[in-house]
Parts: C-alpha cells; structure tokens; sequence
C-alpha cells in the first residue's frame, strides 16, 4: 500500500486532502465531520479581527455553471470571511485539534493591512494549538473593496511586509494564499518568498460573473435587483490553478517554495496532476460544497490505486515530477510530426470531425470512403492539430501516430528530420545561427 | 361491475373504469424539462446526420435537438413544424425504432438512439400549450385548391398551401377530421383527445374549411371537384380491408370503435380473443384487447418472426402486455368458439402447412389482414391497389394529385403521409403560380 502520509512545512497529516478555507470548515461541527470521514487536514474559515464579525448578505451567495445533468461545473459565490465572533471560532479550534491531534489545522486569517492586527492576532491563534496559519491575500470581493484579501494579493510589496510581520510575531508555519486575478502568478509568489512564507497555497477564487439574468437584465446571483461579481471556483478553473502552480515551480527564484494546490480538486486524479506539478498537498473546496465530505474517500483510495499502479511510494516521491517536461513554446520540436489516424472498427460516423476539419481547419478528412459515408484522414492536408481528437465523442476514436524519423511527410514532401525548434528555425528573424 | 376478464363470452366492463384508464395512458410519458435536457445533451449534432435522411419528412433533427439543449423548445418546435406540420402527432406514433432512432450512431454504438421521438414530442408540445400558431399565411392568391381526406396527407397538404396563400377546402366522409390518427392510431399513443386538438391547431392557420359528411362519389365528384377548384388532392387513404373468408370482427373497425369511446366501459372483448395478421395494426388489436380485459389473447402469424412486419419494439410490447404470439399459424376455421390453424413453414422461399393443426378456444376473432384502396375516382389510374403517381405526387389525371396512403410509394405511415402531403402542396403550388 502505497504511504499517502504527508508532511507539509513540517504540518503533518495522514493524507494530503486538506479542505479550504471556505464553509466547508466555517465551525467546529462541521471539521469534525470533515474529519471523520477522513480528511487530512483543514485551512479553517478565515478569522477576521475581535469586535463585531462581518455581515453576509441574506439573499444567494452563490451562483454555478452546471452541464446538462446538473453537473456543476463552476460554482461563484459572494460570501465574505467568517460572520461568527473571534473567540467562538477560537475556541473551536482548540477544541477540534485536542480531539484531532493528527490532523492538520490550520488557520486562515485577513485583518487589515496594518501591523498592529496581525500582532494582535496571532498569539491568540498560536494559544489555540493549531498547525500553521494560512494568511488570506486573495478574497477577490467584498473584503477586497475594504483593502484587504485580493486589495493585499495583488500588490507585492504588501504581501512581502505582512508576511515578515507575521513571521516575526509568530513562531507558527506561515502560508500565503494567492490570489490569480493578477498577471504574473511568479511576483506574488517571490514577494511572499521574500517576506519570509514557509509556503503559498493557490489559487484563490477568480473574479467572475456566473450569468446574466436576461429577464431583468442583471447579473447573477442577484440581491435585490443587482449583483456584484464574485469570484469562481470548481471544476472550470483547474486548468488556470496548474498552469499558476507550474509557473511558480518553474521559476528558478520559486521553485524550491512549497506549494499547497487549490482549485477545482474533484476527483484524485485533480490531485495527482497538481502534486505532478510541485504541490506538496492539495486543498479541496467546491467539491465538499457539491458532494459532501465523503467524496474524500474516493480520493484517498484513487491516489492509492495510481500510487499503487506506478510503483510511487510516497507522496513526496511524486511531487513536482512533470515540472521537467513543462517548458516553453520556444523549445517544442518542430520537426515532430504526427498525422490523425481513425480506427475505422471503433468509428460510429457521427462526422463531428469531419465538420470541424472541413470547416475550422485544414480540410484533412475525407467523409467518403469508397463513396459511401466514412471518415479518413488525409494525411498530404493533416498538420495534426488534434482537433478532431478532442470532439470526436468516441475516446480513442482518433489518435496521434508519429511519423518515424526519415519517413517523408506527405503535407510538406520532405522527410522527418531531428529535433529542431523555433530558436534555431530560419523563419525566425532573431534565430541563433550554428556556427558555420 | 359484474364482468371480469374470465367472464364467457363477449362483454363489456371486464375491467373497472380507473383500471381502463391506466391501461390505455400515455405509452411514453412526455419527458420532463430535466428528462429533455439529460436526453438532448446526448446529441452529437452530427455532420450530414443519418437520422435526418432516415426521417421521411427530412426534420433537421440534430439542429431541434441542439435548441432544446439550450432552452428554446419552441424553437425547436418550429424547426420541427417547418417540414412536418404534424410533427406533434408523429412523435408519438413513429416507428421512430425503424426510422431515425434506428440509424441514430448512438444507436449503431451502443444500442441506445437519442430519444428523438420523446424530444420531438418534448418540443412540439410545448409550442403547442403556448397557443397561437407559428406560421402566418402568405398574401392570399385567390387560388383554391380541393383536398379529399383529412387524414394526415391531407392535412399536411392543407396546411402548406394555406401557408402559399391558397384556399382549401378539405372534405371528408367521416364524421371527423383526422383520418387514421383519430380512428386508427392505437389510444394509447395519442391520449386525451390529442388528434382533434392537433387538427384544430393546425387549422388556426385560416384559409382552410373542412367539411366533414362529405365523400367523393357520393354527392362529390373528381369532374366537380375540378370544374370548382384550381387543382385537387386524393388523400382518401385505404378505406376497405380484405374481405373474411371466415367468421369475426375487422381489427380497423374494432379499433376505429374503441377511439370513439369515452371512458372504454361500454366496448365488449372477448374473453378469448385471437387476432389474425402480424402487422401494426395486428399488434395494436391485441394489445389493446388486453387492455381492455381479455382473459388470453393471442396474435397468429401465418410466417415466421423475421416476416413480421410490425418491428420487434411493437412485438415486444404486445408480448410485455400479455399477448401470445404464435408464428406459423394460419386459420383454417372458426367455430363454436374455437378458431383451428394450421402449423406453416417456409421451405424454398414457399410457405407450406405442415400437417399439423393447433385449436384456440376463440369468443371473438379479430383479422387484421391489411386494408385496400376503396373509391378512387374514375379514371384516375390505379396501380397494384395504389393510385399512380409521379414527381411531386401527379396523378394521371391533370390537375389531380395523390398522396399518402392511397398513393403509390413510401411506407403506409403517418409520417410518410405528411411528407407526401407536403410535397404535393409545393407542387401544386409551383403549378398554379
Ligand atoms: C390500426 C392502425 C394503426 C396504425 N398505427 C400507426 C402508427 O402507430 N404509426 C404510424 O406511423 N402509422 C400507423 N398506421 C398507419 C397510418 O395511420 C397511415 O399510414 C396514415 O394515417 C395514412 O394517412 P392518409 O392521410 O394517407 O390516410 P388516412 O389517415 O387513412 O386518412 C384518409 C381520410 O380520407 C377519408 N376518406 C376516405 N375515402 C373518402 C372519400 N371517398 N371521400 C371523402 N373522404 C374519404 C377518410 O375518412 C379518412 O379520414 C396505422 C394504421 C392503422 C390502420
Ligand atoms: C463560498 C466560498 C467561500 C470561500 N471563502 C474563502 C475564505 O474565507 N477564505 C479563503 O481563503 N478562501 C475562500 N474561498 C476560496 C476557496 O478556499 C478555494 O481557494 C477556491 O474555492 C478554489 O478551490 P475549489 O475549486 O476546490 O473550490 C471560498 C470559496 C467559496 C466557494
Ligand atoms: S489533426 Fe487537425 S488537421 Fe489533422 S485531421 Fe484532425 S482536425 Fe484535421
Ligand atoms: S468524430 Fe470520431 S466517431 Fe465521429 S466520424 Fe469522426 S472519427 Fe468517427
Ligand atoms: S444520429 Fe443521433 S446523435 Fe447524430 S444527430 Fe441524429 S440524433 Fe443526434
């Protein structure tokens, strides 16, 4: 059996399904079923300031994208930090974590971007026994328009100052939570690197209008009559969340910075490909909003199964192992050749890719074959783009074969060379040229 | 009630009246709004898609299916309507399983079509409930066209010339609009009046008058029709049935009679009932003599099960409901309550008796051995029982068209007899411009 044991920043849990900070973990009641069920760890609810809590609107917080069985493939939600009091949360999490010593609990925190909160704060979260605090840089509404959360995330110098405040009043592990609504994952990241973070966590949620109600021609979810943006989680933003924890493990100045993977972990495989990328754990929220928390089982024993299957002892021996082959455009090879090939057996010529080579692309399938109805790629017009492979409703219908080195490609008549890429190509204007 | 499935004899009110009106309920409940979107999301919209070639009315199948996948059934409807005005009607009484379903790639995949018919019927329904009519007529070119039957041939015809701006009169000799889908089709696919409301639908159009208690050779001639009107239409479909060599009742007209009843309390069945034949309408009578609360029902086919010509779907429904199916068995005699058959087989192509008889207790045999063309009018020509027709349905006569049932080509279908009746209105309409 392979060891889902993890240990992140020196915070240990039995597996490394964390849930995020979000209502999943908003009280006690419902960590302890989190835990029961058999979650790794928690990022509490973020904690604001002592003195009277945030309000939540009283109308829907949460607006989603669904497929046609009510799949919900996005989820957009307005909902601030946590509405209940300081101490009440406080004392939960002592609570909890008395109870729960193999957990991970860790918490999250915003107050404003001034010293004197973060130093009060902490020493109060420190006296609960929890983990490590998560500090919250990337609530993208509500708390933002008051200066903090993503207001914070977004500007580094920020991020850079609070986090030395807190790891200069706190002996506790420090992770940054990263917002994406900015356009370079890479600043944020050194920023928080320099202020001293044991890790970042990412991503939080991005800026988003879930629909428009077009009755009343206001976004959705409405309050009222009107709607504010919000921000968008789930499913649909995993992509974005890889490619801002590949970046942050490309970078030479980050790349040894540990991640904690967050956005849109459904199923194990999610946290596979995350933890492929660097992350040393990942953070799960829409997926417990939309199932429950036992979907954690199935987590825990897919990531067993394909640690298992690959002979992966560790979770930690798995971590960051496709950073390698992530690269730039500039160093794909362009003498790489593959052609479409359809396997006529597996086919049901429902022609969707014919329609979309015939009419998007490159007119490389032929929709006769021997004049009756069939499909077949044309290989002298196929440039491989892989389209009809993506919408082709057969998995496997369609695949890539690779044309052999030396073997002539019939769309260019010229024969496969070796690897070559667009630094050196002739084409480009600023090529560096081989020595002669 | 007194009568109960084993009572002897022929009776009526075998079965009590909530009983009846559960058995002959919708066939295919309508599909709920999740149902259609769960239904229509398994569409591929296919290129050049094999389901719309195999419709005989050419419906833009995975175009309606797309539009009810992104919440616009009544667009859908009027993707629907614009080639197959009964559309409505044909999602429910479609062999759809040996016309689009059956060649649907999800079908030849894995044995499971979209549900075409189901979302059809989702989408004209819907159209339909919304009231109003979604075509207009065009400028009125003070044309008129005489249509003969108003049966779905006839209707669809109507319908499109009244939409070039013709006026039509429509007669029929029944005392209903409707043809077949209001006395034939079986109750159960076409429940709760849906064939009046549709003809009514249909004719919210205007520029149509029925006039129904009117027959052609009785009162109406062709050489009237003609001198009257630009141009006519024989939609009179097939009114007679091969004559009985033996004794019992015309499966057509039992059923015609079970379509009229109310609530079905007052339609005596007997307690044994044997149907001869082995098409659809074969199956519809026995099903729906079970139904109705025969004891033992049982349809005898004088050639084996691959011969049939009611579709495996239909087989197999009257055998979920309890009807025997006995292949190889053809009539030799109906008798003081028994009905004997001789065993057949097929040998060199030939179907021979093999000697051996069976005898079925029998109260009430219904023959459903197929119906015949009845009163086309002289000098129109006839072939192998049809009327002749050509390109856009040209009878031999000039100015006369044909279409449907009556006519030659297509299968005996609803939905063939819409596209017949389509067809000809746009050839008719080419002709009078
Ligand atoms: C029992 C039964 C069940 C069937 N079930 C199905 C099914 O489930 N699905 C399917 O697709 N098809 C089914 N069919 C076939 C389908 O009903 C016919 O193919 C279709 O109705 C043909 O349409 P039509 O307009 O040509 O003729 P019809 O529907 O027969 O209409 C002809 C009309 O012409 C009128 N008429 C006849 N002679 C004259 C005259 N001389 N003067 C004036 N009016 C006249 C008649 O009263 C009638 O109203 C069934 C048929 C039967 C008999
Ligand atoms: C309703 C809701 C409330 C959230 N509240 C917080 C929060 O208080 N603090 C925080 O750091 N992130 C919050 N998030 C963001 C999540 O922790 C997480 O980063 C994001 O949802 C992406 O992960 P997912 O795709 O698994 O949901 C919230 C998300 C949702 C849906
Ligand atoms: S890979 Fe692209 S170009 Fe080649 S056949 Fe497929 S769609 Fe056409
Ligand atoms: S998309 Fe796939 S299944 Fe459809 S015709 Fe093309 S190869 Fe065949
Ligand atoms: S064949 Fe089936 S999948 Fe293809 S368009 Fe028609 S209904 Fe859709």
């Amino acid at each position: 059996m392979a060891d889902l044991t993890s240990n992140f920043i020196g915070i240990k849990s039995p597996n490394p399904f964390w849930l995020a900070s979000a209502p999943p973990t908003d009280k006690e009641y419902n960590v302890r079923r989190a835990f029961e069920a058999g979650w790794g760890g928690v990022v509490w609810k973020t904690l604001g300031e002592a003195g009277p809590p945030v309000v939540n609107v009283n109308g829907p917080r949460y607006g989603a994208i669904h497929g046609a069985d009510r799949r919900l493939l996005g989820l957009n939600n307005i909902e601030l930090i946590t509405d209940r009091p300081l101490e009440v949360n406080l004392r939960e999490i002592k609570s909890v974590k008395r109870d729960y010593p193999d957990r991970a609990v860790v918490v999250s925190l915003m107050v404003p971007c001034e010293e004197d909160p973060w130093k009060k704060i902490l020493p109060l979260v420190e006296e609960t026994g929890a983990d490590g605090v998560e500090l919250n840089f990337g609530c993208p509404h509500g708390m933002a328009e008051r200066g903090m959360g993503s207001a914070v995330g977004q500007v580094p110098e920020y991020i850079e100052m609070v986090t030395r405040w807190c790891k200069q009043f706190s002996r506790m592990p420090v992770i940054v939570k990263l917002t994406p609504n900015i356009t370079d994952i890479r600043l944020p990241a050194e920023a928080a690197m320099r202020g001293g973070a044991d890790a970042v966590s990412l991503i939080n949620t991005i800026n988003s209008i879930t629909s428009v109600n077009l009755d009343l021609f206001a976004p959705e979810p409405m309050i009222d009559g009107v709607g504010a943006h919000g921000g968008y989680c789930g499913p649909a933003v995993k992509p974005i969340a890889l490619n801002m924890v590949a970046e942050i493990k490309r970078n030479a100045a980050t790349a040894d910075l540990p991640v904690s993977g967050i956005g849109g972990v459904t199923t194990w495989r999610d946290a596979a490909e995350f933890i492929a990328l660097g992350a040393g754990n990942v953070q799960v929220c829409t997926a417990a909003m939309t199932y429950g928390f036992d979907v954690v089982k199935e987590m825990i024993s897919g990531l067993s199964q394909w640690m298992d299957e690959g002979g992966h002892e560790s979770v930690a021996s798995v971590v960051g192992r496709a950073i390698p082959n992530c690269r730039d455009w500039q160093d794909l090879n362009l003498n790489y050749v593959t052609k479409a090939l359809i396997d006529q057996e597996a086919c049901i010529k429902c022609g969707r890719c014919y329609a979309v080579c015939e009419d998007t692309s490159h007119q490389a399938i032929f929709n006769r074959i021997d004049g009756v109805r069939g499909f077949e790629v044309n290989d002298a017009e196929c440039v491989a783009c892989n389209l009809c492979v993506n919408v082709c409703p057969v998995e496997e219908c369609i695949t890539m074969v690779e044309t052999p080195l030396g073997e002539v490609d019939p769309r260019t008549g010229e024969k496969v060379r070796e690897y070559a890429n667009w630094q050196t190509h002739p084409n480009n204007p600023g090529a560096v040229k081989a020595a002669e | 009630m007194l009568n109960t499935p084993t009572t002897p004899g022929i009776v009526a009110g075998r079965l009590p009246a909530n009983i009846l009106a559960e058995n002959f309920s919708d066939l295919h409940p309508p599909l709920t709004a999740h149902e259609a979107l769960v239904a229509a999301d398994r569409c591929y919209f296919c290129y050049g898609a094999p389901c719309m070639e195999a419709c005989p009315t050419t419906i833009d199948i995975p175009l309606f299916i797309r539009q009810i996948a992104t919440g616009t059934p009544e667009a859908a409807a009027r993707t629907i309507f614009s080639q197959n005005i009964l559309g409505g009607m044909c999602a429910r009484v479609c062999p759809t399983e040996t016309l689009c379903e059956e060649v649907c790639v999800r079908e030849v995949a894995e044995g499971k079509p979209v549900l075409i018919g189901q979302l059809q019927r989702y989408a004209t329904d819907r159209l339909m409930a919304a009231g109003g009519h979604p075509f207009a007529r065009a400028t009125e070119t003070g044309k008129s066209v005489a249509v003969v039957g108003a049966g779905p041939a006839g209707l669809s015809c109507a319908h499109r010339l009244a939409m070039k701006g013709h006026n039509v009169t429509i007669y029929d000799g029944r005392a209903k609009a409707g043809g077949l889908n209001e006395y034939g089709i079986a109750a159960y696919k076409s429940v709760d009046g849906f064939a009046q409301s549709e003809v009514e639908w249909l004719l919210s159009i205007g520029g149509i008058t029925v006039e129904t208690g009117k027959r052609l050779g009785d009162g109406l001639s062709l050489s009237g029709l003609k001198s009257g009107f630009d141009a006519a239409f024989l939609a009179i479909g097939l009114g007679g049935v091969n004559a009985l060599s033996m004794d019992g009742v015309n499966a057509v007209d039992m059923i015609a009679d079970l379509r009229q009843s109310a609530d079905r309390t007052d339609l005596a069945v007997g307690r044994n009932v044997v149907v001869i034949g082995g098409g659809m309408t074969a199956v519809d009578a026995a099903v729906q003599s079970k139904l109705l609360g025969a004891d033992n029902v049982t349809m005898a086919y004088r050639r084996d099960k691959a011969a049939m010509a009611a579709s495996e779907f239909e087989q197999d429904l009257a055998t979920s409901r309890g009807v025997r199916i006995l292949y190889n068995a053809a009539p030799k005699l109906v008798d003081d309550g028994a009905i004997t058959l001789a065993r057949t087989e097929t040998r060199d192509g030939k179907l021979l008796e093999t000697g051996e008889v069976v005898e079925l207790p029998a109260d009430q045999v219904l023959w459903a051995i197929g119906q015949t063309l009845e009163g086309a009018p002289d000098g129109v020509a006839v072939e192998g029982g049809k009327i002749v027709v050509g390109d856009g349905g040209r009878t031999s006569v000039d100015g006369v068209w044909a279409g449907g049932d009556c006519a030659q080509g297509g299968d005996d279908l609803t939905v063939t007899a819409v596209a017949e009746g389509r067809d000809a209105a746009e050839d008719i309409h080419a002709k009078l411009a």
